[in-house]
């Protein structure tokens, strides 16, 4: 039994096979510098794309141009956002904000909790989301009855409140600034603005 | 076979690869960039690759510097008194003084100087070649602004931007000093390091004639472009030249970025842009050519690039012959020595 | 794509849209010329064929040069301009030009600063009852035209002469109007020199014929200006002169700053809108009638002409089945507006103590807006605040480190503003549409739930609706009744909260109402042709009926540009009826042939009795070129055959707007509110409608003729860059965005370094009168110098993005800008403004206010500077009490 036989008679039945310098010794690779080299970890290498459980079909939150993205999800969580190449808008790509898309959806500047500033406080309290929720209901109703105008001097009607206003609506979608366009108009308050204006 | 320098038609073969995909890489058309850093972003959102530090640099937009462990992505800005031959004069008919390039680059000099590595990492060089000498900004001018209309007052400007990375050399200077084998030639032709097996000697750092590859400061280890090995398992491409916006890095087989290389440099040369030049398009050059090339509008120092890199290892034969040739004439000495002794 | 010259004014697309700049880069790359005209050299700028250097706030000089030269040579698309505008019609013997009154229009009242704008109309033609211009300027009116077009009684009867030669035919008025544009005015006002602006009149005019077209593109760099509405008239005029509208290759683009800034324009969190571009119902509305009334002043034409059908659908979504046709369909339910609503007028009610409450929904007016320290100042003076974010913003913690902390002008002890800052959910933690800047709906699908707190602003809008229709069940006042009889009912599907009462609303079934309903059958509707005005069907935004046609959500339609043809119907949804270009019957000759081959888009196919072509056309499918209709005829049944503009009521494109603008029927060269120079054109410096809040906190830096305007002798300018977005609230917390450009600057040109003493990279403190900002000097070639009316003046650039919180920070650039308002739109000058640029760093604490009591005083600044708009007449438009 010659060594080289030896060799490849435990290497198919032994870790060996994967060692390096045994795979220098017997492959092509004799300056150890490609296939030899390589690492168990680094053999049939998939992305992480590849492994996700769903993709969502998505469009960039940043600016107008309107770029298709895809985001990939697994267990539950975001693990890549990219562009959409069927998009004929975007064909794919995006810019630096949209690829930073990923970041802005699962950093950790993102918040989690409400936070509540009680009047002349100096700091941040928690408050539990459905207790703000009706705190805000009570605000609204009370800033709705205290800026009621019934009429104006000329005895015409107006029938509106000028004691809440609200800005906000170009990073948001059509669906929900039809509701909040709605609900204010209903409540009548019509100090609602966006972005649009400025 | 096994070749350390000067053309390799198969760097996958040649690395052991026995059946295997065509070798591929980037073309880098900077003739279309906007220099938006898509690149360096969607690099490191795929990569996972750290911030790297948040310092006006004064270089231009530029405020990545150089390519490094963290920045495997980096898109220079070159800002010159000079215009491209498609451009009009940018400033034809204002009242303007003299450039103030030089003033600038030699406000950011020091900063460059106090890198930490000499040499390439200067990422972008704003000056440009052959201009005037820096001066002291900062004193007001004697003159109004608008007085100066002679000669010296800028009518020409260009900006130009570019998006470096790694070049998947032929002959890779890296993976040739690695001791460890954590640097691979990748059945794609393309070169990467191995995390679990870098050991942070930091060789390669050394070993690379364009200062790309460099150690990550909180473990040691080295880091750098690995042309997305993980997305082309899954016939993907990297991440930076799937997001570009104008199709500026531009990716695929190597021999046909080649010919489309050769195809937009005539197109251009056509336009009249006669400065327009491939970079790391030659095989014959000192690495055997890269595996990421690039079309530039002015010299390579311009934009920061080595002008005639070349592999440490194109000398390691004729290194072993003088080697040989010391051990040799060690040898003699010594046997010289025992003769001279054995007389006495 | 299919231009063949491109030409970019007020906006920087490479750096602001890059993924859209790929469409002009392919152009350039198949030949298209590409021109950028800007105040300074930017991304843009690098790869565009030519660089025109131009003074921020002078581009309706430019532009009305390149209409002169048009006209002057004969170089318009004739056939086109005679068939296709109102060229030939006849205006009013009354009318006076600029030209004759030194820059204002007839009809100017010095007391409101507004016009009377009955000598602007047709001759012929009859100005609609009570067309109050000074009344239109309180709400914004022109805003509230739209999608619909203004309307002019009997324009179909004004007086023609299709020889265009009649002196007051609209064309001989053009030209007398520009007449003053010449290059060397041009050269004069803009500071671009002859040679470079003629270059650009001769590659646009050689590009935009029959066979050629230049498409034009711009952003907010035109709109954010006192006269902004006027700056796009010049470049609609301009197109329109060219044939360049409605055809493939042309048009005028809009790009927009934010995911859904068009759809919120569309379906309007806007004060003076209601969805669909409804006005919103004023004090005169007394009930629907006198409201439909107001909306047709005069129109009969074109589709503007049903908006009955599309307000009562409206009504019948907001209201269900308590909207009946004995109640007005709840018309009186509506709160009314009588005067300026918008988000500056508010901000001074909150410092003046008149709002209680304030909702921030995803935007950071602390930063973003102009004059930053207003909007402070307001918030500190609320009894509550809501803001919702992603992330932790400006807006949310201005009581605990706004830069009035450092001064002393708000005190966190003494602040009662309560504050509640909630998680809002991420664009992938929901479902709903976008709409993108050309009008296209992208539904979005939900890939994970949103974690923690963090919800959609439909779950929030949605159960703030229940929470408060709760407190006010059982009501009988009259004001509670639109609440009560709310059509609140929307489906909902498990979400975080699970599936009691904190269920999550379905997205899907709100477009669905939108797109609208056949209440007889209980059917989606196909599009807003089948809308009525009985009561028969719902509809809640009447252009975006059809985004669920057929019961499919056309807007979550994903259909890959590979297998789909050139105009890609088949991806998301376009408004209306899934257009891709507006006014496309225009891309054919008035017989209904194509213009030529290489510019085909939409043609008469007489086999077929019917409109084709690639795009969906524009048109009613079946009229054919040659159609006149009977006198007597309404809505789309009184469009002729080539009346293209089928929302205009006479189907005619306007270069003379004898109705819906309030500052003038042509765009005419104004200074900028603040300017370092007397307006070379006119005696009338400004524009004579701009609104003007003249209030102590609120200065304005003096602009000539006003004594003092040499303390502040710099153009100022500010702008995106790509690696942020707005007031950075999106980028400046996250990492891989910030050290891209971690830091503020300002960029100065090396002739203005010289002159005041600046060093690369040193600190530098820009000075208005409004507040002094801290920057890190950038001295760049990028930046040049100008010649203006023979002396040299500087620009100075600041991008806006930085703020007090996140990885890097830096001063407010706002805070540099004063509130100052086009009278049409009520949108703020924050492009253009002068300031002083001193080397080092800025005072600090109450130095700072000092600084600015010195600068005040050295530039004789009252609360009357800057008020008397007409230059002439010279009243001062200040506010009560100050």
């Amino acid at each position: 039994m010659g060594v080289r036989t030896w060799l490849g008679s435990i290497g198919a039945s032994t870790p060996l096979g994967s060692w390096p310098v045994y795979r220098q010794l017997t492959g092509a690779d004799r300056l150890g510098r490609g296939a030899a080299a390589q690492s168990p970890r680094h053999v049939g290498l998939r992305p992480r794309t590849a492994s996700a459980d769903r993709v969502a079909g998505s469009v960039c939150p940043f600016c107008a141009v309107g770029c298709a993205q895809k985001v990939y999800v697994r267990d539950e969580e975001v693990v890549q956002i990219e562009g959409d190449p069927d998009s004929p808008i975007s064909r794919g790509r995006l810019c630096p904000k949209g690829s930073a898309s990923l970041q802005l959806v699962t950093g950790p500047q993102r918040l989690d909790k409400v936070r509540y500033r009680a009047p002349y406080a100096t700091e941040w309290t928690e408050l539990d989301l459905h207790e703000a929720m009706e705190m805000i209901a009570d605000r609204v109703v009370a800033a709705r009855e205290r800026g009621w105008q019934e009429r104006d001097a000329q005895g015409r009607r107006l029938n509106r409140t000028v004691g809440l206003a609200a800005l906000g609506g170009a990073t948001l979608d059509n669906e929900e600034n039809y509701l909040l366009k709605k609900l204010f108009t209903a409540m009548g308050a019509i100090q609602i603005e966006n972005q649009a204006r400025i | 076979m096994n070749r350390l320098y000067g053309p390799l038609d198969d760097v996958a073969g040649d690395a052991g690869h026995v059946e295997h995909p065509p070798r591929v890489g980037f073309f880098t058309d900077t003739s279309v960039c906007i220099g938006c850093k898509a690149c360096e972003v969607a690099c490191k959102e795929w990569n996972a690759v750290p911030e790297d530090g948040l310092d006006l640099l004064g270089m231009s937009f530029d405020n990545t510097g150089m390519l490094g462990a963290d920045s495997w992505r980096h898109v220079a800005f070159v800002e010159q008194p000079r215009r491209t031959a498609h451009q009009d004069p940018a400033f034809a008919g204002l009242p303007t003084g003299p450039s103030g390039i030089p003033e600038t680059a030699g406000a950011v000099e020091p900063r460059l100087e106090a890198a930490p590595r000499g040499g390439s990492e200067l990422g972008t060089n704003p000056l440009p070649p052959g201009g005037p000498e820096p001066q002291e900004l900062g004193m007001p001018g004697f003159s109004r602004p608008g007085d100066l209309t002679g000669p010296e007052s800028r009518t020409d400007f260009r900006w130009l931007m570019a998006s470096d990375v790694c070049k998947h050399c032929t002959h890779a200077g890296c993976l040739d000093v690695c001791p460890t084998g954590a640097l691979f030639r990748t059945e794609f032709g393309t070169v990467v390091v191995q995390q679990d097996l870098c050991n942070g000697c930091g060789y390669c750092v050394s070993g690379c004639p364009y200062g790309v590859i460099d150690r990550r400061q909180h473990d040691g280890r080295a880091n750098k472009c690995t042309l997305c090995y993980d997305r082309l398992g899954d016939g993907l491409e990297p991440a930076c030249a799937k997001a570009c916006p104008t199709d500026s890095i531009q990716f695929g087989e190597l021999d046909e970025l080649r010919e489309r290389a050769d195809r937009r440099l005539a197109q251009l040369h056509d336009l009249g842009v006669s400065e327009a030049r491939l970079y790391g398009r030659d095989p014959d050059d000192g690495v055997g050519g890269d595996g990421a090339f690039f079309l530039l509008l002015d010299e390579p120092e311009v934009y920061g690039l080595p002008p005639d890199p070349h592999v440490p290892t194109r000398d390691a034969p004729s290194m072993w012959k003088r080697a040989g040739q010391a051990a040799a004439a060690f040898l003699l000495a010594g046997a010289a020595a025992f003769l001279a002794g054995g007389r006495r | 794509m299919n231009s063949d010259c491109i030409v970019i004014m007020g906006s920087n697309m490479a750096e602001a849209h890059p993924v859209g700049f790929q469409w002009v880069m392919e152009a350039k790359g198949r030949g298209a010329r590409v021109i950028h005209i800007d105040p300074r050299f930017t991304r843009t700028s690098a790869v565009a064929d030519t660089y025109v250097p131009i003074r921020a706030g002078s581009d309706i000089a430019f532009l009305g040069g390149v209409i002169r030269y048009v006209l002057d040579n004969d170089l318009d698309f004739r056939e086109y301009v005679a068939a296709y505008t109102n060229a030939s019609f006849l205006v009013s013997e009354d009318f006076a030009d600029t030209e004759d009154l030194d820059g204002l229009f007839s009809g100017y009242d010095p007391r409101t600063g507004a016009y009377e704008r009955d000598s602007w109309y047709y001759e012929g033609t009859e100005p609609p009852r009570d067309d109050d211009g000074s009344r239109a300027k309180t709400f914004s009116e022109p805003f509230q035209a739209g999608a619909s077009g203004a309307g002019v009684a009997g324009a179909h009867l004004a007086e023609r002469d299709p020889t265009l030669q009649h002196p007051r035919c609209v064309f001989q008025v053009l030209k007398r109007h520009f007449a003053r544009y010449t290059p060397e005015m041009v050269e004069r006002v803009c500071g671009t020199p002859q040679e470079q602006f003629l270059d650009v009149c001769r590659a646009w005019t050689t590009n935009s014929n029959r066979d050629r077209t230049t498409a034009l593109v711009y952003s907010v760099g035109w709109t954010q200006h006192s006269v902004g509405a006027q700056y796009i008239r010049a470049g609609a005029i301009l197109q329109l002169l060219l044939g360049n509208i409605g055809r493939p290759g042309g048009g005028v683009f809009a790009l927009r700053g934010h995911a859904s800034i068009q759809g919120s324009t569309d379906i309007p969190t806007l004060f003076n809108l209601l969805p669909g571009y409804l006005a919103m119902p004023n004090v005169a509305h007394t009930d629907l009638d006198a409201w439909m009334a107001d909306q047709r002043t005069g129109g009969h034409k074109g589709y503007g002409y049903d908006v009955d059908a599309y307000m009562v659908s409206l009504l019948k979504e907001y209201f269900g089945d308590a909207a009946t046709p004995e109640n007005d369909f709840g018309f009186d339910w509506l709160p009314r507006i009588d005067g300026d609503h918008g988000t500056y007028r508010t901000v001074m009610d909150m410092i003046d103590g008149k709002v209680s409450g304030y909702f921030v929904l995803g935007q950071n007016p602390a930063v973003g807006s102009a004059h930053g320290r207003l909007q402070r100042l307001g918030m500190a003076n609320l009894d509550w605040l809501v803001v919702r974010d992603l992330n932790e913003i400006e807006t949310a913690t201005f009581w605990r480190d706004s830069p009035e902390i450092e001064t002393g002008e708000i005190v966190p002890e003494r602040c009662r503003t309560e504050v509640f800052l909630m998680p809002a959910a991420s664009h992938v933690e929901k479902e709903g549409t976008f709409t993108q800047t050309q009008r296209m709906l992208q539904w979005r699908t939900k890939a994970v739930e949103p974690s923690g707190d963090r919800r959609s602003e439909l779950w929030f809008a949605y159960h703030l609706g229940r929470l408060v229709r709760e407190r006010l069940a059982g009501s009988t006042r009259e004001r509670d009744q639109p609440m009560l009889n709310l059509a609140w009912d929307y489906a909902t599907e498990g979400g975080h909260d699970g599936t009691g009462e904190w269920v999550e609303p379905s997205a899907d079934d709100v477009l669905r109402r939108i797109n609208g309903y056949d209440l007889t059958t209980g059917d989606l509707l196909p599009d807003y042709l089948g809308l009525k005005a009985d009561g028969s069907t719902s509809c809640g935004c009447w252009i975006y009926s059809g985004v669920y046609a057929e019961g499919v959500n056309q807007a979550a339609r994903r259909k890959s540009h590979t297998e789909q043809g050139p105009y890609d119907a088949e991806w998301g949804w376009t408004w209306p009826m899934n257009r891709r270009v507006l006014y496309n019957r225009a891309s054919a000759d008035p017989e209904g042939r194509p213009w030529s081959e290489r510019k085909k888009l939409v043609w008469w196919d007489a086999d077929e009795g019917a409109w084709t072509g690639y795009d969906i056309p524009d048109f009613p499918r079946n009229t054919p070129p040659g159609h006149r209709p009977p006198e007597d005829a309404t809505g789309p049944e009184a469009l002729s055959g080539d009346d293209p503009f089928i929302m205009q009521p006479d189907g005619k494109a306007w270069l003379f707007a004898p109705h819906g603008l309030l500052d003038g029927p042509l765009p005419t060269h104004y200074e900028p509110h603040e300017s370092p120079v007397r307006n070379p054109l006119y005696g009338q410096q400004g524009n004579p409608t701009r609104k003007v809040y003249g209030r102590p906190d609120n200065p304005s830096n003096p602009a000539p003729p006003e004594a003092g305007s040499e303390v502040f002798p710099y153009v100022l300018t500010a702008a995106r860059l790509t690696e942020h977005h707005t007031a950075g609230g999106m980028s400046r917390q996250l990492p891989y965005l910030s050290e891209l450009q971690p830091a503020l600057f300002v960029e100065v040109s090396p002739e203005l370094a010289r002159e005041r003493g600046l060093t690369h990279l040193g600190d530098a403190h820009v000075v208005t009168s409004r507040s002094a900002v801290q920057a890190r000097v950038v001295v760049t070639d990028r930046m040049a110098p100008l010649r203006i009316d023979g002396r040299v003046v500087h620009q100075v650039w600041l991008p806006y993005h930085f703020g007090h919180t996140g990885l890097v920070s830096g001063d407010v650039v706002n805070d540099l800008f004063g509130v100052v308002e086009d009278s049409n739109v009520f949108i703020q000058e924050s492009k253009v403004a002068t300031c002083d640029v001193r080397p080092g760093p800025r005072p600090r604490g109450p130095a700072l206010r000092a600084l600015l009591d010195e600068v005040r005083a050295a530039a004789g600044i009252t609360v009357e500077t800057g008020t008397r708009i007409a230059t002439a007449p010279g009243v001062a438009h200040t506010e009560e009490g100050s």
